[in-house]
């Protein structure tokens, strides 16, 4: 069996162990404990029912956990007793661990963290991996979220938009480690979407899956950075592009426009051409005036003045970066980019070396160093 | 084995006369000097001698209490004049010797022209653990 399909199963299991009377913070603590012994434990030794055998060691791991807590006596009491499985139950208790692990009170980094144990599956060790902190660390981490949300209730309707921003969170700042959190992140949202009716979910999974066909043209064997028009599209995944954009199709066709399905329509347009140099810009530019509409955000008015110079020219974008925050993530590059479509290499090359003086990584600041050097490389030397 | 912390600094060191900031090389005099880096952190790796190592970003600030009650004082980001560490590798070497050969071989790094930049680079030795015995 492989590890993800053990993985896959933990959310029902947490949700059997809570039908039987355990808390959120108990259940999942006893899941957790399971799915270590079953890493150890199953490559020798693989049992017919996977998901039975996390239940039976789950539940005597809560049991031994309740037992050695004296004071809890009265709650040892109640739960002594192995119920018999109820009837179906009415709500899905996946989805509710959803909400339970976005909630707001929590922060988002520790939303994300609380979501790949109990929904992901993943052990605090494979998440600390992840995010480059000791184990120990992401151990307090997420002890403190489970506490910050111990009050919840179990069966309270949530928002299914904190639940995206969380899932975007974990594709987008997924680091490294022996876990992928962007595909992991793709299969969260899958399974929600499986779960809930709403557009933008389809939205986010369509994104997600636009950008991950990406992936493999995005970097090269020694980590630096392609950009968009120099990345090999032969490279992008035809399958991963087919699915993200019939997804996107039939959430757009429900005529409920979010900002992912807005950003996702963006990346089906670039996706849609052949070569760089086909790109509809136009188009692009459209939908950058309806994700401007819909968030209001200054990273979204970047984003599109650069499809403005690409559609227009160099002047008109720099037209529409005009009244922008200079102190915006990333708007120097911009502004780099756009002086040298409009001509003016020397701005540029100024630009390029500020950008790349505070560019938030190293290979983005090695790429915008290469920028600056291409245009004014050799100059004093 | 003995560990030894190595710094890199964005100023704070004295520059060389003939200095070329990093925009102004060619793109594959960029490519080289990043190569070589990889291959520096790769090798230590392979002899068992790395531990650690980050960049960071280049911008700094000096802070310190103001007191119960108030604010923080600091001297706001971009204090020109000051030091600037870069990044910082962690290496777990044989003797010093050995460390001051690495830290030797990593500033000889390619620059313009294919020139080794013969950048400074800060070598401080770990505290160790007392040891077990004592006599």
């Amino acid at each position: 069996m492989d590890e993800s399909r053990l993985r896959a199963v933990v959310p029902s299991v947490i949700g059997i162990l809570g039908r039987r009377g355990a808390d959120f913070a108990a259940a999942e603590d006893a899941v957790q404990e399971a799915l270590v012994e079953a890493l150890r434990s199953w490559p020798d030794d693989p049992p017919r029912d996977p998901q039975g055998w996390l239940v039976t060691v789950a539940w005597r791991k809560f049991l031994d956990a309740t037992r050695a807590e004296t004071s809890r006596r009265r709650r040892e009491e109640r739960v002594e007793e192995e119920p018999a499985p109820g009837p179906a139950p009415e709500v899905d208790d996946t989805l509710q661990l959803y909400f339970l692990c976005a909630h707001p009170s929590l922060s988002p980094t520790s939303a994300v963290a609380l979501t790949l144990r109990a929904l992901g599956g993943l052990t605090t060790r494979q998440i600390a991996a992840a995010y480059l902190v000791p184990e120990a660390t992401m151990a307090q981490r997420i002890s403190r979220a489970k506490r910050t949300v111990a009050g919840v209730r179990f069966d309270a309707p949530g928002d299914v938009g904190t639940v995206l921003r969380v899932l975007y969170l974990m594709f987008n700042e997924g680091y490294s480690g022996d876990v992928d959190l962007a595909a992991e992140a793709i299969r969260l949202t899958r399974e929600l979407v499986s779960r809930v009716d709403a557009e933008e979910a389809a939205g986010l999974l369509a994104l997600m899956l636009l950008h991950h066909a990406r992936r493999p043209a995005r970097t090269r064997s020694d980590g630096s950075l392609v950009p968009l028009a120099e990345q090999d599209r032969a490279r992008w995944d035809p399958r991963l592009i087919t699915e993200g954009v019939e997804i996107l199709q039939a959430a757009l066709a429900r005529d409920r426009l979010g900002e992912f399905q807005a950003q996702a329509a963006i990346a089906a347009l670039h996706a849609d051409a052949r070569s760089a140099a086909e790109t509809d810009w136009v188009q692009i530019v459209e939908w950058y005036d309806e994700l401007v509409r819909l968030t209001g955000s200054p990273v979204a008015r970047l984003n599109r003045a650069v499809a403005v110079g690409e559609a227009d020219g160099g002047r008109a974008g720099l037209a529409a970066l005009a009244g922008l925050d200079p102190a915006l993530p990333r708007h120097a590059a911009v502004a780099a980019y756009l002086h040298e479509k409009d001509g003016d290499r020397v701005t540029a090359a100024r630009l390029y070396a500020e950008a790349a003086r505070a560019a938030p990584n190293l290979p983005e600041r090695d790429h915008l160093t290469r920028q600056a050097a291409r245009l004014h490389g050799g100059q004093l030397t | 084995m003995a560990k030894y912390l190595l710094l890199k600094h964005y100023r704070g060191a004295p520059t060389e006369p003939d200095f070329v900031p990093m925009d102004r090389w060619t793109p594959d005099e960029v490519d080289a000097h990043i190569q070589y880096m990889r291959d520096f952190a790769a090798k230590l790796e392979s002899t068992g001698e790395y531990v650690d190592g980050q960049a960071l970003a280049e911008e700094g600030t000096w802070v310190r209490s103001g007191g119960e009650g108030r604010p923080p004082v600091t001297d706001g980001p971009f204090a020109e004049t000051k030091d600037l560490i870069a990044g910082w590798m962690v290496i777990d070497v044989d003797s010093y010797e050995r460390a001051l050969a690495l830290a030797g071989e990593l500033s000889a790094a390619p620059g313009a022209g294919g020139r080794p930049i013969r950048e400074w680079l800060e070598l401080r030795p770990f505290m160790s653990p007392p040891p077990t015995v004592t006599e």
